[in-house]
């Protein structure tokens, strides 16, 4: 199992616990799709997983090797092309120099941008971004790939777009993907399973397995999406004053 | 396997065992109806084609670089204005010629001390001594400058200090330097250096503050070390704020050293433009003090537009930072 979490949890300081016994197996090769409302401590959850942040309280189990990150911005560093910045990550991993400019050129076809590679980052638009991130990530070829809201910032048109890139990379590099998202649609769209985090503290209250059949079946989606929204406004509600 | 239930998700509204019923079947048994996502694209191929078709629609056309006669021409014809106010103002005869010179009289002059030699000799002998000076306070600032951004302690103890030292007139240290220095060449560099180092450390200093937070979080995520983070992010992220520390390191450098020259004449020291000036308040000579005080003027405009303007337009432009500027 490449990531278990068992009673998981963290607080910032002397402040109530943002997350709080946390419990969640995640297989290999699985796509996780982690939801909540604003604030309740996906990213703080997704941070504890790539060893940027500690928890408090608890253990947690990932691979030895780490996680590949991709973040809501795409925070591509301005200075580099979109080449130089996937052959970075490759460059920190310890690639040789002359593998690089292949393996590079490589991710950037498989997220479709091969002819992008010498454009700098604000010469993209924000999906094409997104995808240059997601090659370098990719780069960093870890087998655990955790992902914070990634096209939360992007049009409709480009996010549909998006889920069906990610999909079709998801297949073809068989990496685990935990996806945090506030949004139910692209969690069911998206996740073979889909886990739900109440708020204050964060936990891990219901999950939700996604079929194939979702995948195509708009009815059946919608009425999956209805379950977990209904779900998600309880848990909203219980905060009500 | 964690505790949490697993409900298959056709069956109907699923709840925690030890909760409440959901209240209302909003989604299942009720009419209402949930969009939801499912696959768009039918392929490959289709989503090749499709994301090719957006990418070119965001992205924008490339845009020709012209060269835009209005920023040659529009500086030009303000100081032709500005000259033929000088000569109108004068023409009017309020003030004595020989206080207040007409801009054909300070031309005059012009060519006579470049007749002379001295004009070439003083721009030259500054123009030396500030790039001297400068380099030299880049090559101590900078170790300086990152040591103190990237060492917390370090930066609490100094740098009020520094802060400090870049609100001092540098004039100030010109007696000190003539006692400790003498009249000597020493005397000019010490003050350039207490004017240009403490600003481009701060120049430094704030360049690495501004660096975005999620820098350094795309860095360890990458795997990269101590050094690594420092050379491959931390420093060309801080660029833009270095290169504006450096631009004032300069512009202080220059201020220093004419303040220098003005106050310590004489001794070793040669003939500078901060000389020059001296000497015409001496001869009281106004067209001469006009002219040193114009070539102070026109030296720090031209390593402006010579030499920062275009590395800074370079570095902002292909960061993406000049988009809707005025420049
Ligand atoms: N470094 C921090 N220090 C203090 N509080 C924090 C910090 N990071 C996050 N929090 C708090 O933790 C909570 C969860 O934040 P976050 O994980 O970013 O939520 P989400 O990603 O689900 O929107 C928020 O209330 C936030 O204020
Ligand atoms: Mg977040």
């Amino acid at each position: 199992m490449p990531v278990v979490l068992e009673n998981l949890g963290k607080r910032f300081g002397e402040g109530a616990p943002v997350l709080d016994d946390v419990n969640a197996t995640i297989g290999k090769g699985e796509f996780v799709a982690l939801l909540g409302a604003s604030g309740c401590g996906k990213s703080t959850l997704l941070n504890i997983m790539a060893g940027l942040e500690v928890p408090t309280s608890g253990a947690l189990e990932v691979p030895s090797d780490g996680a590949a990150f991709m973040f809501q911005d795409a925070a591509l560093f301005p200075w580099l092309t979109a080449r130089e910045n996937v052959e970075l990550a490759l460059k920190l991993r310890g690639v040789g120099k002359a593998e690089r400019r292949t393996k590079a050129d490589e991710l950037l076809d498989l997220v479709h941008l091969a002819e992008a590679g010498d454009k700098r980052p604000h010469e993209l638009s924000g999906g094409m971004r997104q995808r240059v991130a997601l090659a370098r990530s990719l780069a960093q070829d870890r087998q655990l790939l955790l992902m914070d809201e990634p096209f939360a910032a992007l049009d409709a048109i480009t996010r549909d777009l998006l889920h069906d890139e990610l999909e079709r990379i998801w297949k073809e590099t068989g990496r685990t993907i935990v996806f945090v998202t506030h949004n139910v649609r692209e969690a069911v769209r998206l996740g073979q399973r889909v886990l739900l985090l109440s708020s204050r503290p964060g936990r891990v209250v219901q999950e939700w397995n996604v079929t194939e059949e979702h995948r195509t079946d708009a009815g059946l989606a919608g009425q999956l999406t209805g379950v977990i929204t209904a779900r998600l406004r309880e848990e909203i509600r219980r905060h009500a004053k | 396997m964690p505790s949490n239930p697993t409900p298959v998700a056709e069956e109907k509204p699923a709840v925690l065992p030890d909760e409440a019923p959901v209240s209302a079947g909003s989604a299942t048994g009720s009419t209402k109806i949930h969009a939801a996502l499912t696959r768009s694209s039918t392929g490959s191929a289709d989503l090749r084609e499709l994301e090719s078709g957006l990418d070119s629609l965001q992205s924008d056309a490339i845009r020709k670089a012209r060269v835009d006669w209005s920023r040659i021409l529009l500086p030009v014809a303000a100081l032709v204005v500005l000259i033929i106010i000088w000569q109108f103002y004068v023409s009017l005869g309020l003030k004595r010629r020989d206080q207040v010179p007409g801009p054909m009289d300070v031309l005059e002059q012009f060519g006579t001390l470049w007749a002379e030699g001295s004009l070439q000799e003083a721009v030259w002998t500054s123009l030396q001594r500030g790039i001297m000076g400068f380099l030299i306070s880049v090559v101590i600032a900078t170790p300086i400058g990152l040591l103190l951004a990237q060492v917390a302690p370090l930066r609490r103890a100094f740098g009020p200090l520094i802060s400090g030292l870049q609100v001092l007139p540098s004039v100030a240290w010109v007696p000190a330097a003539i006692i400790w220095f003498g009249l000597t060449d020493a005397t000019v560099y010490f003050v350039v250096f207490m004017g240009a180092i403490p600003s481009i450390i701060n120049g430094l200093i704030s360049g690495v503050d501004q660096i975005p937070p999620q820098y350094r979080s795309v860095g360890t995520v990458l795997g990269a070390s101590r050094f690594q983070m420092a050379v491959q992010i931390i420093l060309p992220a801080a660029l833009p704020g270095y290169l504006s520390g450096l631009k004032q390191g300069w512009a202080f450098s220059w201020r220093s050293l004419m303040a220098a020259e003005i106050i310590a004449v004489g001794g070793t020291i040669g003939f500078g433009l901060g000389s020059m000036l001296n000497q015409g308040r001496d001869l009281a000579d106004m067209t001469i003090v006009m002219s040193a005080i114009l070539l102070i003027l026109a030296v720090g405009i031209l390593i402006e537009l010579l030499v920062f303007a275009p590395i800074e337009k370079r570095l902002l432009q292909r960061r993406g930072l000049l988009a809707g500027s005025t420049r």
